[in-house]
């Protein structure tokens, strides 16, 4: 049974008075039933004292959290149904994996035979059957991290959170479990809320992410939104990688015939705003056109397999640019750049807000 | 014969001399203790027994006299034993409650209050005797084996609360706050998560306390009635009220049965005592 989550306002403040850190400013968010929500940002963002707060490990200052349309604040954190997967998987050492996996059964005081029952599914569903018996000091990485997943799915909570699971996994594992997490959230379908730092953790999990920054929500949107239409420079930076490439200039124009002339070139575009502004392009959407006005030299030329990332100094600093794997280009090379007119990203060069 | 077999020579050299440093008075005692009085009066101190003389044993224990009194260090030993094996249970008891709450569970001036009960680490106990033998007279725990539980209790719970509570610092919060999303509560945390995590703590605390409690003289003879003394305290009076000749070879077999039992809870539980001291000393 999915519910619904709602963080109404919610704002946390570490201290008092001078020395007071305020570490959630108003956050607005409502996840819909079912939904599985990333918040992702830099450390320090706040996005795990969210995440502690809706697990009620921590009382937010002000505001209110709402878990299938009740107000949960002030209620203990075993009365909210909700489970969490831990960085640090939290397993209890001195107890078994079967142990592990029911021992939030028990303190429901389910019966033993339920119990046991219960853990044998989920164990099969995470393929750690042959496991059970052990301690968590005897398995790998991999394993706990099966193990932490079985034990919040033993009981079927309202909500899912996951504060970055993954990050103590090397990356196979990694992309695995990933998969793993994806492929458990839609046979569950359990409304989740999942905290990391890894923006393609954020990509592919997520039917929404939210991005936050020094406590503030800075978008919240699903993956393809944020990709293409970021709010601000510091999301259209922080999602994607290589990341975006700014550029900051002076746009003359509007309309079709608009220039946007910057430092060692100028570009044929219409810009939503006349004055200075930054323009925003994923390597993806810059090519390589022998003839183009806008010149600079390649200074670093990193194939990964798949694509080959050209990093090319200009007047207006360095541009990655990606291009196909049988790209000839050498370093030192002089070469011309061209944007089309679509995938532009305009924002405003002082506050960093996209323009329409 | 090169350098590093040399030095190598050197350390065992040494070592060997401390041991027997340490050894030597075990040694003198366990010789002494077999020997009649005719043998400690002609032979040297270091001299083996000529025979295995088990008498001096059976004196200490049953009938050596104290005074009028010639029951030997038995009764004594047993008023240890009463006062020790509750006075360790309970004091490692309420040190682990107020190391799991000082650590995991820290409320507005916990730190404070760790900080003051830490003062009662240093503190001499001469300076509590007095205002000690009151709070005894008024609980009329005076002169009692239950006076004396007390006292150690209240003696030893700064030390072990320093115990557990380092060594709780050292476990993960997330292994508490995953069993509180479990539905676990303060105690199902405490006896299920949190105590079967603490044997190598325990042992040490255990040991530290039974050590010092059984060993404890100063209280034994400051808040013990005429029948109610602790082993160190009728070992003292046995070996210093001696009418006429003084019978070593029964002083030292009681000073021994008088150490026994510590020595024997460091080799049952020794292993752990390194194991726990150093655990708790790293990660604290």
């Amino acid at each position: 049974m999915a519910a619904s989550l709602q963080i109404a306002g919610i704002r946390k403040v570490y201290g008092k008075g001078d020395k007071s850190v305020e570490v959630l400013k108003k956050i607005e968010i409502d996840v819909a039933p079912g939904e599985f929500l990333i918040l992702v940002g830099p450390s320090g963002c706040g996005k795990s004292t969210l995440l502690n707060i809706i697990a009620g490990l921590e009382d937010p200052t002000e505001g209110e959290l709402r878990i299938a349309g009740k107000n949960v604040i002030g209620v203990a954190p075993a009365q909210r149904d909700i489970a969490m997967v831990f960085q640090s998987y939290a397993l209890y050492p001195t107890m078994s994996v079967a142990d592990n996996i029911g021992f939030a059964l028990e303190m429901r005081k389910v019966p033993l035979e339920v119990r046991n029952k219960r853990i044998h599914e989920v164990a099969a569903m995470l393929q750690i059957e042959h496991l059970l018996d052990r301690r968590p000091a005897q398995l790998s990485g991999g394993q706990r991290q099966r193990v932490a997943m079985g034990r919040a799915l033993a009981r079927d909570p309202q909500l899912f959170l996951f504060d970055e699971p993954l990050s103590n996994l090397d990356a196979k594992l990694r992309v695995e479990m990933r998969a793993e997490i994806k492929r458990l959230h839609q046979v569950s379908g359990i409304t989740s809320v999942y905290v990391t730092h890894d923006q393609i953790e954020a990509m592919t999990l997520g039917s929404r992410i939210a991005v936050m920054k020094d406590g503030i929500l800075q978008q919240i949107g699903t993956p393809d939104d944020i990709y293409r239409r970021p709010a601000n420079t510091y999301v259209a930076g922080f999602i994607g990688s290589p990341t975006m490439n700014f550029i900051t200039g002076s746009a003359s124009g509007t309309g079709a015939t608009g220039q946007f002339s910057f430092e060692g070139g100028a570009l044929q575009l219409p810009c939503p705003a006349v004055g200075k502004v930054t323009l925003g392009q994923r390597p993806e959407h810059i090519h390589i056109e022998a003839q183009a006005t806008w010149r600079g030299e390649v200074t670093l030329v990193e194939p990964t397999g798949a694509d080959t990332y050209v990093v090319v100094k200009t007047g207006s600093g360095l541009i990655t640019v990606r291009t196909p794997p049988s790209t000839t280009v050498k370093v030192g090379e002089n070469i011309g750049l061209s944007v089309s007119s679509q995938h532009n990203n305009w924002f405003d060069a002082q506050t960093g807000l996209r323009l329409a | 014969m090169n350098a590093k077999t040399l030095s190598r020579f050197a350390v065992y050299a040494v070592l060997l001399i401390a041991a027997f440093f340490f050894l030597a008075p075990l040694y003198v005692m366990l010789a002494t203790s077999f020997k009649d009085a005719e043998q400690i009066r002609s032979g040297n101190l270091l001299s083996l027994p000529t025979s295995l003389n088990f008498e001096s044993w059976t004196l200490a224990w049953s009938t050596a006299c104290t005074g009028i009194d010639c029951r030997g260090l038995k009764p004594y030993f047993w008023n240890s034993v009463m006062m020790a094996v509750p006075a360790v249970l309970i004091s490692t008891g309420w040190g682990a409650i107020n190391g799991y709450v000082l650590s995991m569970w820290k409320f507005k001036g916990s730190d404070l209050l760790f900080g003051f009960i830490l003062f009662g680490v240093f503190m001499p106990f001469q300076v509590v005797l007095l205002p000690m033998s009151q709070v005894l007279g008024f609980l009329g725990l005076s002169s009692s084996i239950g006076g004396l539980v007390l006292v150690h209790c209240l003696a030893g719970m700064a030390g072990t609360t320093l115990f557990f509570r380092n060594y709780y610092t050292a476990i993960p919060r997330e292994l508490v706050n995953a069993a509180r999303m479990d539905g676990a509560g303060f105690w199902r945390i405490f006896y299920r998560i949190v105590i079967p995590m603490s044997t190598p703590i325990l042992m040490v605390t255990l040991i530290w306390q039974f050590t010092n409690i059984w060993n404890d003289f100063l209280f034994g003879v400051a808040f013990s009635g005429a029948d109610r003394k602790p082993i160190t305290v009728g070992l003292n009076n046995m070996a210093n009220t001696t009418s006429s000749v003084k019978s070593y070879n029964v002083d030292m077999a009681a000073a021994i049965i008088a150490g026994l039992p510590t020595m024997l809870v460091y080799v049952l539980a020794g292993q752990y005592f390194v194991k726990g001291l150093t655990a708790g000393a790293v990660k604290g």
